[in-house]
């Protein structure tokens, strides 16, 4: 009787908030909207997912404010207090930090997934470029979030920032100052990465995120692609129309509850990779006189680490200044140029293709720069020993070569016994390879990769250095000879014997 | 009661009363955001204009010359002339000292020249390293090897009574200064 009573009361309730905001009713007609009744799919839950995760960001964002402090010269601090002072600072930070994570890796498998299910096409071209500006929003979030854990990794890779932007022809040093807000990187950079972190492209992300999905609901869900099913201008309205009015089911309930569990697992799996892993950092404090440190980007961007890296140095940036305005250009114009046709990516091999070869090159310049071979070990010279089998048995002036090879930091670049540097070949079988002339030369004039050690190495180092180098073969292996020399040598002591003892 | 607006938009070419002052409130309005957008442009480009008024590059001193050793290469400090009370440590900047002979110097900025990274000497093998992409530089800041177009930055010098003095101020990146266009010196040539 009393929950009877209770339950008229809150209807009374209801009613009369609605009367005033009339919300329900086009409430329930977005809900029960029909959709075509094999979108009910698991291939569908991607996008609910980034927006839940987004909504996730915002609240764990909002509550880190709460202890942040945007100033160059408390940041790291307060993130410090977050982690260690303050209760579950740490799990909040946590959250955020996997939470750009996930949501990274969401958005991009929620574009796949459109690109692969044709959803691009007619009439759903400007919710894809919305979509579009909605990645480079998250991306931008996640560039700027790295940049308010003001650590050493934030500043120098505010430095890398303002040193491609400073590329840009004619205006870009005004970038630069634009961008760091003042000549060096310093307490009014932080304070307007704050800015566009917090404000600016939250703010952009709303409204977009906003307008995205009003479209959907407008235009409906895209259906699934059948093979051979082709998307016309002139009929496709009416077909879909058939697929939604007369077939198609409500979509709450009828689909949302595959949408309510993906985001209550990715929210649990967001929460256990906090749980077990923990916050990112704060890295070292952002204190531009403690240069010992080797600043990497987080995981997003570590394939364009290894890009700058692999890149011939005059490629570099015109590259950098026209392969992302491209690349956002071909993402926009997309569903302009294929705006009818094939849907299904069973009939779309170059589209399936696509998809494929930027997945392995990102997937392999990631893989590379968590390792990067290309980066010299700058402690290998004093931490690294050479390994005793290789002057096991050597001539006092092949260890002496052993101690040059150490001591001039050979090593930083050069491993031996699979410890040091990868910069250079690895030097464990180098005599097989090259002469004794060529070692001379290589170690005095440098030449492809390695620079010259002409003016630092003394005559006799230089030979002792050699002489280590050519024992470097393995054991049943010949050491490279050059044969012409041997030839010439014993022609020139037969002609005049006894001057070649 | 008529439910038809009280005054029809217009359909021909003729203006009515209200629809002239709709129109002017839409341009007064325009000269509101003009005359706000100004000061607000201008604080947003601040940090650009000041630059170019040089308010930027000052002569700082990086110590007595006997702090530095004849021949040898070694780090020092400065606080950036600019400064922010918000600015916290990120005004002390480093830089590379190289003692040529006498009163003779090489002033290396931290920052490689390909994207900013700090490099390390290594007085051994008499080489500059940068950690981040492998850059190399020989001991005079020229490029030895890696990604790195041009040698390292190096600030302008002056040995007065004895004292070390850069001119520094501005991050040192690699693209053209637009010194160039105001007729300033740039800060790190080299």
């Amino acid at each position: 009787m009393r929950l009877m009573i209770g339950k008229i009361g809150l209807a009374k309730i209801g009613e009369w908030f609605d009367r005033r905001l009339q919300l329900a009713a086009p409430i329930r007609e977005a809900a029960e909207h029909p959709v075509p009744r094999n979108t009910a799919s698991w291939f569908y839950v991607f996008g609910s997912a980034a927006l839940t995760v987004f909504l996730l960001q915002l609240v764990t964002g909002i509550l880190l404010a709460l202890i942040y402090v945007p100033s160059a010269g408390e940041a790291w601090s307060s993130l410090q207090a977050l982690n260690h002072q303050v209760a579950l600072g740490w799990f909040i930070r946590a959250m955020h930090g996997w939470g750009s994570n996930f949501m990274v890796a969401i958005v991009l498998i929620h574009m796949v997934q459109v690109f692969l299910f044709g959803a691009y096409k007619f009439p759903r071209e400007l919710t894809w470029v919305i979509g579009v500006f909605l990645l480079l929003m998250t991306l931008g979030m996640a560039f700027t979030g790295q940049v308010l854990r003001f650590d050493q990794d934030a500043y120098w890779g505010l430095g890398i920032g303002a040193s491609i932007s400073s590329r840009v022809p004619i205006v870009g040093p005004l970038v630069v100052k634009l961008l760091l807000g003042g000549p060096i990187i310093a307490g009014a950079t932080l304070s307007r990465f704050f800015a566009l972190h917090v404000f600016v492209i939250p703010g952009l992300l709303i409204a977009f995120v906003g307008l995205h999905l009003l479209m959907v609901l407008k235009l409906g869900i895209n259906e699934w692609p059948m093979p051979g099913r082709i998307v016309r201008r002139a009929t496709y309205e009416r077909e879909y129309h058939a697929l939604t009015k007369q077939e198609g089911a409500p979509f709450v309930p009828y689909a949302i509850w595959k949408d309510l569990f993906f985001a209550g697992f990715i929210i649990l799996a967001i929460a256990a990779c906090a749980f077990y892993f923990g916050p990112f950092g704060p890295t070292g404090q952002p204190d531009p006189t403690i240069i010992q440190t080797a600043p990497k980007p987080d995981y997003f961007f570590l394939w364009l680490y290894a890009l700058l890296s692999l890149l011939p140095p005059a490629m570099e940036t015109p590259f950098l200044l026209i392969g992302p305005p491209l690349a956002i250009l071909a993402l926009i114009l997309l569903p302009f140029l294929s705006g009818e046709g094939e849907k299904s990516w069973k009939r779309r091999p170059i589209a399936v293709l696509t998809v494929l070869l930027i997945a392995i090159t990102l997937g392999t310049f990631t893989r590379l720069a968590q390792f990067a071979p290309w980066s010299p070990h700058m402690n290998a010279w004093s931490g690294d020993p050479v390994p005793d089998r290789f002057i096991h048995g050597t001539t006092a002036l092949e260890r002496q070569g052993a101690l040059v090879f150490q001591v001039k930091q050979c090593r930083n670049c050069h491993s031996l016994g699979e410890t040091g540097g990868q910069r250079g070949p690895a030097l464990d079988s180098v005599a097989v390879r090259l002469t004794r002339d060529q070692f001379i030369r290589q170690v005095i004039q440098g030449g492809g990769n390695m620079p010259a050690y002409g003016n630092n190495l003394s005559p006799a180092e230089t030979t002792a250095l050699v002489a280590f180098l050519e024992t470097l073969h393995p054991a049943g292996q010949a050491p490279a000879r050059d044969a012409s020399r041997e030839i010439v040598l014993r022609e020139s002591s037969q002609k005049a014997p006894g001057t070649q003892q | 009661m008529s439910t038809k607006p009280v005054i029809a938009p217009s359909t021909d070419a003729t203006i009515s009363r209200r629809g002239l002052f709709m129109k002017l409130g839409i341009l007064f309005n325009g000269f509101a955001a003009l005359v706000l957008a100004v000061p607000v442009v201008g604080f947003l480009l601040s940090s650009v204009t000041r630059g170019r008024a040089s308010g930027y590059l000052s002569w700082v001193p990086l110590g007595p010359v006997s702090d530095f050793p004849e021949g040898e290469t070694q780090l020092a400090t400065f606080r950036n002339p600019y400064v922010m009370p918000t600015d916290g440590k990120t005004v002390d900047t480093a830089c590379w000292v190289r003692r040529v002979a006498g009163d003779q110097f090489q002033v290396f900025a931290i920052n490689c020249a390909h994207l900013g990274c700090p490099v390390r000497w290594f007085q051994q093998s008499g080489l500059f390293m940068c950690p981040c992409h492998g850059g190399a530089y020989y001991r005079d800041g020229s490029r030895a090897s890696g990604p790195p177009e041009r040698g390292l930055f190096e600030y302008p010098y002056k040995v007065e009574n004895g004292l070390v003095t850069i001119q520094a101020g501005e991050l040192p990146t690699p693209g053209a200064t637009i010194a160039s266009l105001t007729g300033e010196k740039p800060p790190c040539a080299s």
